[in-house]
């Protein structure tokens, strides 16, 4: 530790200031370590007790905000009929197989605008208006193109995703280093191997990371799309148990998608782990 | 005008030209280099003459900004020149001209130590068997087999400019052209890199053109001395060093002439610093 008060230490006969010696040599940050990890899980269940109590003594109206333990009740019937495990297999081949439309030809496009500024010049300007539209707003004219089944459910998953994997990879392809492109270029290699040596593994961070942004937004844009125009899924449930008034499924639906958005987080860290371990935060 | 290189110092000759038993391999004519930039046109070479000869040691020395860099990037072939001639022999063709060694962060961090070495055979679509011959060859060389499977964040800065070192050997070129690949290690890894350099080159006997700032490892390293001065980048002074071969680093650099070499070729560079400045 420290020590503040060295300026204003008292000195012996000699002149001589005393600088402390500290035994702990890193016991201490050890314990704060573990006390943190104690905490982070604590901290959680100390809010849901206290939100039980709450409820519980009439301090919040149950009929909107029913306790933890009304909630679980429910959670626990909605699994036992089967219902909630239907609606979200529905939306989770909603989120993939939109990611799959929506992420190939971002990574491609994306790619193309790193590697070619004519490229980004004819494109990054349509990108940078269409982008911050609110995909969700653009799904009546969606559904009015691909019907109102599935496919206009993929569609809008797969426009919302693409945007996040084409700035993403454009932005990890822009930013390789030069020198990387030099050595490619002094060792005579072609286009297409320098993008499997260079730009790829060069960008894999950040398409990583918009893998990870568009996991999040499809998640965020399908329910929106389920609350209006659909008869299944995660979005469907929390908002058709509001229409009925039956808000416990409500939470429980929300609950759901909370815990679909963790489980992403989880995969999308394991995923990086193994494919970039070059990268300063997997380092080990 | 600099002045005359000392005729007192016998380990010094002026070396316009190549050595009459070595054919030439590097032939640069009124060479020279403009580009734009945001201020305008500017000038990074003018007028360079330069023979170099096969399997010679060359030191490119000279202040920072002198436009030393920008002539061992047109030789590698990653910049043109505007005006005048360069021309590298090729002995073979399909053979690669040159492999670069670059400062430092140049080997890829997603490779292993061993795919980093392979990358130039395996850009030239050699046959597997030789390539896993000739990288194991090198790693070996280079004192890396046992990282051989490491990625470059698991070395140190050393270790990462031998796995550059054996990338530019395996590929086997009629050139191989040096960027202070040193530079950015410490005192006692630069010494050690700077022997192993001399023992790998003494086997292989290719042409070098080192590009240093340091004169010290520029008379340690060279037969052949070349100060830029500049910008515009011009040739200053062209010396042959002809300390015996293999050199120890310690013998040598307690020799007096040495020192006298180092003091000479300093005062060359500054002046052509100050000539231009």
């Amino acid at each position: 530790m420290a020590d503040d008060d060295r300026n204003r230490a008292t000195s012996d006969a000699d002149g001589l200031v005393r600088l402390p010696a500290d035994p702990d040599i890193g016991q201490s940050a050890r314990r704060r370590a573990r006390l943190e990890k104690v905490l982070g899980i604590l901290s959680p269940l100390l809010i849901l007790v206290l939100w039980e109590i709450v409820v519980r003594a009439g301090l919040l109206d149950a009929r909107i905000v029913p306790a933890p333990s009304m909630i679980l009740e429910t959670f626990k019937s909605l699994i036992e009929s089967g219902e909630l495990a239907r609606h979200v297999g529905v939306s989770l081949t909603r989120v993939f197989v939109g990611l799959l439309l929506g992420a190939m030809p971002g990574l491609v496009v994306g790619t193309l605008m790193g590697l070619s500024p004519m490229t980004r010049a004819i494109v990054s300007q349509i990108v940078a208006s269409l982008y911050p539209i609110p995909k969700i707003a653009i799904f009546p004219l969606v559904m009015a193109i691909f019907g109102i089944g599935e496919l206009s459910k993929y569609v809008l998953v797969a426009i919302a995703v693409f945007f996040f994997m084409a700035i993403n990879s454009f932005a990890g392809v822009a930013n390789v280093e030069r020198i990387y492109w030099d050595v490619g270029r002094s060792f005579g290699v072609s286009r297409f191997r320098a993008i499997l040596t260079i730009a790829l593994p060069g960008a894999l961070p950040m398409i990583l990371a918009g893998l990870r942004l568009s996991l999040g937004v499809s998640l965020l844009v399908l329910v929106g799309a389920e609350f209006v125009g659909a008869k299944s899924g995660i979005g469907y449930l929390v908002w058709n148990s509001w229409q009925v008034f039956d808000v416990e499924s409500m939470y429980a639906g929300i609950i759901v998608i909370g815990l679909l958005g963790w489980a992403f987080f989880a995969m999308l860290d394991e995923l990086e782990r193994r494919l970039v371990p070059w990268a300063p935060s997997n380092r080990r | 005008m600099p002045p005359n290189p000392k005729k007192a110092l016998s380990i010094v000759e002026p070396a316009a030209t190549v050595d009459p038993g070595r054919s030439t391999v590097i032939r640069i004519a009124g060479l020279s280099k403009r580009f734009l930039t945001a201020r305008g046109e500017f000038e990074a070479l003018r007028g360079i003459d330069l023979a170099i000869g096969e399997g010679e040691f060359v030191c490119l020395l000279g202040a920072s900004g002198c436009g030393k860099t920008t002539l061992l990037r047109i030789l590698a072939g990653l910049d043109r020149h505007t005006d005048g001639v360069a021309e590298i022999r090729a002995a073979q063709l399909g053979q690669p001209l040159t492999s670069v060694v670059f400062q430092e962060h140049s080997i890829f961090p997603w490779m292993t130590v061993w795919d980093n070495v392979a990358y130039g055979l395996r850009a030239r679509k050699l046959d597997k068997a030789f390539v896993r011959e000739r990288v194991d060859f090198f790693v070996h060389k280079v004192g890396l087999a046992s990282f051989a499977r490491a990625l470059p964040h698991q070395l140190s800065g050393g270790m990462k400019q031998r796995v550059s070192i054996a990338r530019a050997f395996a590929n086997d070129p009629e050139i191989l052209l040096m960027d202070e690949p040193f530079s950015a290690l410490d005192e006692q890894n630069r010494a050690i890199l700077q022997e192993e350099l001399l023992r790998i080159w003494s086997d292989t006997r290719k042409t070098v053109v080192f590009i240093t700032h340091s004169i010290d490892e520029a008379v340690f390293l060279a037969d052949r001395v070349v100060v830029l001065g500049g910008p515009p980048g011009h040739v200053v002074m062209d010396a042959r060093v002809t300390f015996a071969r293999p050199r120890n680093a310690y013998e040598l650099r307690a020799l007096p002439e040495f020192g006298a070499l180092v003091a000479d070729f300093g005062a060359h560079i500054k002046a052509g610093v100050n000539g231009r400045r």
